[in-house]
């Protein structure tokens, strides 16, 4: 009975902060339509990390960015957004600026140039929570600039700097106290540890953690480094050119990726302080596919190893390995 | 797109950003005021070197050139020369300038016979009446132009604005100005042909001012359009460098409207360069006003300039050209003073 | 068995450079306001080229003139008269030939001036570079239209001397853009590789510096024209011209002297203008098309 109540609880009852339901983006280019995302599912609950891992141009950011519907105008989306309940896509305007960072915030890649260079960064941070919650007193601004400071382990002193008096792993702690000026329930963190050394890296994934934890928040880090993500998630998503390929908790993918992409992704990492090989997984031959045209079947057959005649007339759906593991590869579980 | 002209200026003139980390303010800003401030001053002295140069280097006899058939006999030639200091040696007329220029003194006038520094300092005022209400014309309409074009990218306005924008900038000034007389004042009768004030007004009671409000109409006009060609198409091409920008991105994400992330977040970085081209046309003073001046026959520094051009009346050339590039100077001076309390990046 | 290689290597540099050339095209023709300009560049100098074919240069002389004194058009002179008799349209023809030859020189000593300039700016380190740095940025302040008149009164006039006043004035814009991209390319592996591989300077420049910096020489040349022909307008209205040439400035300055607007005699300030405006917005537009096709940073917008 009361293991049973648990399980109800681990399952359904923990909120649904993210939902994306058979999203697909498209950008409408001069040569013709270029599909970025292909049907996408994917889940965020209160407290949980999801990772999404892939190379870039894998879709990944373009997912990031429809959570706050923040494509642009080029792109067609398809499917659901779901932020807490509500659709993004369908929204009213004055409806998704009012869920824009008091819902759902991001920490946006390569913070250099995601601030305002000449506004000093408590002005950035103060910004939305002025906007969110109008009328509010100047000096609870600046305490609440203070605090968010402490909480990702700066001084508050340097609210008063510019971006680039800051270093980089400074200026992505900015980031993240500005995502959290608001207070939401899900975080979206895009690539927030590329372009910092592997010290910083784990300096500003062990802020994320702890925020997640202290908090009790909803959080999606996207990255093109497995090894990041293992450590730092409960779940990752693998994505390869617009598809969800790989899903399943973070340890039994990183250890022993069920998808012959996840494989190559993972055995391309703990390589630490080679730059490029962040870039360009080894192991992996040849370049993801084309977007403009992509080949029929498993998008993946032309750079795997174990791809037979098979993989390349029907695309592989996604299925159930085994119990919370799911891989679209028609080779996994062959005898 | 670029720019050409001004907006080239702009950018090579602009004070590139440095990264790294410094002190904010304070003696920052102090020390750029300072290596600035001594980079003027190393202009000024190159000017003023130059200034001597062109008019006594160049082409051989400068008695010649500046007296250009004036003389008949060889005494006059002398006699020139000696009133002149052209028959001492190089150095010891430079020196006599360098002093005569320390107190002032910049020739007398061969056409007017009076002291250039009095003649210029009479037709400063109307240079720069002519030039200033242009220049915050232009700025107020050209800077509008460029926002609104920049954000509706490809529009209907936007591809009226800035194609009229590029047509302005291909026409010489004058040109314009002249179509304007035509137009407007023989054609229509609306404005006086020139000049700045009509035969037996008091130019200090309220119908002068309306005088010279009526005959100024249309060489502000004129070059107000000429400017704000300029002002638009940089204002343009800056915003839509920062609309690209990832900051943007992140002023919408963070529920912004689309206003106010144009207003405080793009336009006002993007008001950055556009800022640095104005005050350079602002030191262009005297070279803007000289066509136009010329057209309207405004007795202005430009008209002072086209008149001594005529006959020639080289000291108040000379005064013309050192008055010109001291203002360029100083402009210059003032662009990258603005542009560092503007941009914090510079500042350390 | 080697020359096959070499010859294989060089037409393969070749292959390279027409597909690079053709993939350039492609990309400039999607302009269409570039190639607007383009045609009508090519209308013009065609005309100027072809003068001597369509009109007879008897009708520039004063005292051959056929015509009555500022007489509108008709069927006979197409485009009216000047105050001498002569006809607009083949002053208009002629003067084409004179406007479009100096801006190009000017341009010409311009870019010379402007190239070495930038290029040793940016080549050279320490002391040099920083002086001749300086030194263009003097050039830069130096108020354009001030100087070139102080020039043109001083000299000689003639068609020699405008061009030199206005590439002598105009050349440091052009300067500080190549001596930005020297910077940046000077800062490439393959740079550094070439002087540890013992390679000259001269050779540093010449094959590695300049073939990258020559597109935006070419794309700033277009519009460095501009300028060049606004300019010489310009100075031939305020009486700086070659008096003994017609150009569209000294036409313009024709019809201003003898007060064309006041008599209403539009036919007389109108075409010059109005060519000068075309063609100075076809250097520009032609200018910014070439720009947006050579600078890929600029395309992504």
């Amino acid at each position: 009975m009361a293991e049973d109540a648990i399980v109800v609880d681990e399952s359904l009852g923990s909120e649904t902060l993210l939902d994306l339901r058979s999203l697909s983006v498209t950008y409408q280019t001069d040569q013709g339509p270029v599909p970025a995302v292909r049907g996408v599912d994917l889940t965020v609950r209160r407290g949980e990390v999801v990772g999404v891992a892939g190379e870039s141009g894998c879709g990944k950011s373009t997912l990031a960015s429809t959570v706050l519907r923040l494509q642009p105008a080029t792109a067609t989306v398809t499917g659901e957004v779901l932020v807490s309940g509500a659709d993004v896509i369908t929204m009213r305007w004055g409806e998704l600026r009012a869920l824009r960072w008091a819902g759902a915030s991001i920490v946006f890649q390569g913070a250099l140039h995601a601030l305002n260079p000449v506004q000093s960064v408590g002005a950035q941070i103060g910004e939305p929570i002025r906007i969110h919650e109008p009328g509010i007193e100047d000096s609870e601004v600046t305490a609440r600039i203070s605090e968010l400071l402490q909480q990702v382990g700066l001084s508050p002193s340097r609210a008063a700097m510019y971006p680039h008096q800051l270093s980089g792993g400074q200026r992505q702690r900015v980031m993240i106290a500005m995502a959290l000026a608001c207070r939401p329930a899900l975080i979206v963190a895009d690539e927030p540890t590329t372009a910092l050394d592997v010290m910083v890296q784990a300096q500003v994934l062990g802020v994320l953690e702890k925020l997640v934890k202290d908090l009790d928040v909803g959080m999606m880090i996207i990255s093109h480094d497995l090894s990041v993500l293992a450590s730092s998630c409960d779940r990752i998503v693998v994505m390869y050119a617009g598809r969800v390929v790989e899903e399943g908790p973070a340890h039994a993918v990183f250890d022993r990726a069920l998808h012959p992409y996840t494989a190559a992704l993972s055995a391309a990492f703990p390589r630490v302080g080679d730059p490029a090989a962040r870039f360009a997984p080894a192991g992996l031959a040849g370049d993801p596919p084309d977007p403009t045209s992509r080949p029929p079947g498993c998008s993946f057959a032309p750079r795997c190893p174990l791809a037979i005649e098979a993989c390349r007339e029907a695309e592989p759906e996604l299925r159930e390995i085994e119990p919370g593991r799911w891989a679209a590869c028609i080779r996994v579980g062959e005898p | 797109m670029t720019i050409p002209a001004s907006a080239d200026v702009a950018s090579v003139t602009t004070p590139k950003p440095r990264s790294g980390s410094g002190s904010r303010s304070g003696p920052g800003y102090r020390g750029y005021v300072l290596r600035k401030c001594l980079g003027a001053l190393a202009s000024l002295a190159f000017m003023i070197v130059l200034n001597f140069f062109l008019f006594r280097v160049l082409p051989g006899d400068p008695a010649r050139t500046l007296g250009r058939g004036r003389f008949r006999t060889r005494e006059q030639l002398e006699a020139f020369n000696r009133t002149y200091g052209l028959d001492e040696p190089l150095w010891r007329q430079f020196l006599t300038y360098l002093g005569n220029l320390a107190r002032g003194d910049l020739g007398v006038s061969l056409r007017y016979r009076v002291p250039v520094s009095q003649l210029i300092m009479d037709r400063l005022g109307t240079t720069l009446l002519l030039v200033g209400i242009s220049t915050i014309l232009a700025t107020i309409i050209g800077v509008w132009m460029g926002i609104r074009s920049a954000w509706k990218r490809g529009g209907l306005f936007d591809r009226f604005s800035t194609g009229g924008s590029l047509t302005l900038y291909s026409m010489p000034e004058w040109w314009l100005g002249l179509m304007f007389i035509a137009v407007f004042s023989v054609g229509v009768g609306l404005f006086p042909t020139g000049g700045l004030h009509s035969v037996g007004v008091d130019p200090w009671s309220p119908a002068g001012w309306l005088d010279v409000a009526r005959h100024l109409a249309l060489p502000v006009a004129t070059l107000t359009l000429a400017y704000l060609a300029d002002y638009a198409l940089i204002m343009r091409s800056s915003l839509l460098d920062e609309i690209g920008e990832e900051y943007v991105t992140t002023a919408r994400a963070k529920g912004l409207r689309d206003v106010q992330v144009r207003d405080r977040h793009a336009v006002r970085n993007a008001l950055l360069p556009t800022t640095t081209v104005i005050a350079l046309n602002v030191g262009f003073v005297v070279t803007g006003a000289i066509t136009v001046e010329t057209v309207f026959s405004i007795p202005g520094l430009g008209l002072l300039a086209t008149e001594a051009l005529k006959v020639p009346d080289f000291w108040v050339l000379q005064g013309a050209f050192l008055v010109a590039s001291a203002a360029v100077i100083l402009a210059n001076l003032a662009a990258n003073l603005l542009y560092g309390l503007l941009d914090p990046r510079v500042r350390t | 068995m080697s020359t096959d290689a070499r010859i294989s290597a060089r037409a393969l540099a070749r292959r390279r450079r027409s597909a690079s050339l053709r993939r350039g095209w492609a990309l400039f023709r999607e302009h269409r306001s570039g190639v607007a300009g383009l045609v009508i560049l090519g209308c013009f100098t065609a005309m100027a080229l072809l003068a001597p074919l369509v009109s007879d240069s008897a009708g520039l002389s004063v005292t051959r003139s056929t015509g009555g004194i500022l007489q509108p058009p008709d069927s006979q002179f197409w485009l009216g008269t000047d105050e001498n008799g002569r006809s607009i349209l083949t002053l208009l023809v002629w003067g084409s030939r004179i406007s479009l030859f100096v801006g190009l020189l000017a341009t010409a000593i311009s870019m010379f001036v402007g190239t070495i300039m930038g290029l040793a700016a940016g080549y050279f380190r320490g002391f040099v570079g920083a002086a001749l740095f300086r030194i263009t940025e003097w050039f830069l302040v130096i108020p354009f239209l001030p100087l070139a008149i102080v020039i043109a009164t001083v000299l000689q006039r003639g068609l020699l001397t405008i061009a030199f006043v206005i590439g002598i004035t105009s050349w440091p814009g052009t300067a500080l853009l190549i001596r930005s991209q020297v910077l940046s390319i000077r800062e490439r592996p393959y740079i550094e590789r070439a002087q540890i591989l013992g390679a000259g300077r001269w050779h540093q420049i010449r094959r590695h510096i300049l073939p990258n910096v020559m597109p935006m020489v070419f794309a700033n040349t277009t519009l460095t024209v501009a300028v060049a022909i606004l300019t010489e307008t310009t100075l031939s209205f305020l009486g700086l011209g070659d008096p003994t040439r017609v150009s569209w400035g000294s036409m313009l300055e024709g019809a201003y002297s003898v007060g064309a607007m006041t008599t209403g005699s539009w036919w007389y300030i109108l075409p010059p203008g109005i060519c000068v405006v075309l063609v100075v917005l076809s250097f520009v537009l032609v200018g910014q098309a070439l720009e947006d096709v050579l600078n890929p940073r600029l395309r992504r917008r």
